[in-house]
């Protein structure tokens, strides 16, 4: 018992582990907002995740992708609003990556979750990713338009994905739905071999 | 026809995007992140670059059209993350003794079960691909180069491999046809004198 309450420790500290943050915003030339919207779309790693949870939305049926068209870009926006509050440079690359992984593994199991449930998981996603944007934006002085840019960019690409992935009727359609949730998943089993060596 | 291209070409519309094209303020772009695209792009070409790695991958896409569903799409979901957990392996230092041969059996197995048209049960097929992705991505998945982005160096290896996959489906879907059948066994002949190449080669 004490052992396995050590390497939940060990595996908590592992997760939570700050590392540094690259905080500069992609230069759209059009100000703040677009800069923010860019930022999000060049930034593989919150957008894995994106598209994995707009998936496994789609995946779910309708009244789950309405639910994550909601909650994921309030909680993406409450917490960057939280982020700008709080100090400091902050990346938890290897929750980042780990919360992914669950998302694309949920694709690619095609599990059926209950709409509020994968909300939960949508709301979970867009707060954190939402608390590492608002600190790096605040690292650089970057106001609230870069965070509505990319909120407004990560409602876009969850209503389009999950719309796109409730549509779908035919019986191949949805396995490769499934099969890029299992890119996802390769994708962020590699990423946790780079961080582990410190190359990421 | 051609008018009417004409009359695209000089409508106000495509002029004003031209010229907005051509006066797009562009800032001094004082911290480019470099090694993305390149990250992107060597990840993309990597599976590519090897033989071995494509008659694998291909192989894995015609046998799965062969056993058609579920595993069709069970094969290549299963892979790329086996692939993936042979490339952690890798990552963390964790031998993996005879990389070179595992992936040329993987070309003569895979090759051998097309040509012979062997059923095997759901579980075992997608254990048998699943082995061999471990030496696939031990082998291929950790090759980034200096200054590169991980992410998408290990987004592009895992698209270019699953991409490999469906060229071998597509190919597959010949299967359907009585001459297709025969000819999907002859690629499978193929795969296999190919993954015999490769391991002679790396044996020797």
């Amino acid at each position: 018992m004490n052992r396995t309450r050590i390497l939940v420790q060990v595996a908590l500290l592992l997760f939570a582990t700050p590392s540094i943050a690259f905080a500069h915003l992609v230069n759209s030339g059009l100000g703040p907002f677009y800069d923010g919207a860019l930022h999000l779309l060049l930034s593989p790693g919150d957008l894995l995740g994106l598209v994995a949870v707009a998936l496994l939305a789609g995946l779910c049926g309708a009244n789950a992708g309405r639910l994550t068209v909601l909650v994921l870009p309030i909680a993406w926006l409450l917490g960057g609003l939280l982020g700008f509050s709080l100090p400091g440079t902050l990346a938890l690359p290897w929750l980042s990556v780990l919360s992914f992984v669950i998302l694309g593994a949920l694709v690619a199991a095609d599990v059926k979750l209950a709409p509020q449930l994968v909300a939960a998981l949508a709301g979970l996603y867009g707060a954190l990713h939402g608390v590492l944007n608002g600190v790096a934006l605040a690292a650089i002085d970057a106001g609230p338009s870069a965070l509505s840019g990319i909120v407004l960019t990560v409602f876009t690409i969850a209503l389009l994905t999950s719309a796109a992935v409730v549509s779908l009727r035919v019986a191949w359609s949805r396995i490769a739905v499934r099969v890029v949730g299992s890119w996802v998943v390769a994708v962020g089993i590699l990423m946790l071999g780079w961080l582990g060596q410190g190359n990421a | 026809m051609k008018t009417s291209m004409h009359a695209n070409v000089k409508s106000p519309a495509s002029i004003a995007a031209l010229v907005l094209t051509l006066i797009w303020p562009l800032a001094a772009w004082a911290h480019v992140e470099s090694g993305q695209a390149g990250g992107f792009i060597s990840g993309l070409s990597h599976p590519v670059s090897g033989m071995d790695h494509v008659l694998a991958m291909v192989a894995v896409g015609l046998w799965g059209a062969q056993l058609g569903a579920p595993a069709l799409w069970l094969l290549p979901v299963a892979f790329p993350m086996m692939m993936a957990f042979g490339g952690l392996l890798g990552l963390l230092g964790a031998p993996l003794p005879g990389v070179e041969i595992g992936i040329a059996v993987s070309a003569v197995v895979l090759g051998g079960l097309i040509l012979a048209e062997i059923r095997l049960p759901l579980v075992i097929a997608v254990v048998v691909v699943a082995c061999f992705a471990i030496f696939h991505g031990h082998a291929h998945g950790t090759e980034l180069e200096q200054g590169q982005n991980a992410m998408l160096y290990s987004l592009g290896f895992v698209i270019a491999t699953g991409l490999l996959h469906g060229v071998g489906i597509t190919i597959g879907l010949i299967h359907h046809w009585g001459v297709g059948r025969v000819i999907l066994r002859g690629a499978g002949g193929l795969v296999m004198a190919g993954g015999l190449y490769f391991l002679w080669a790396a044996i020797a």
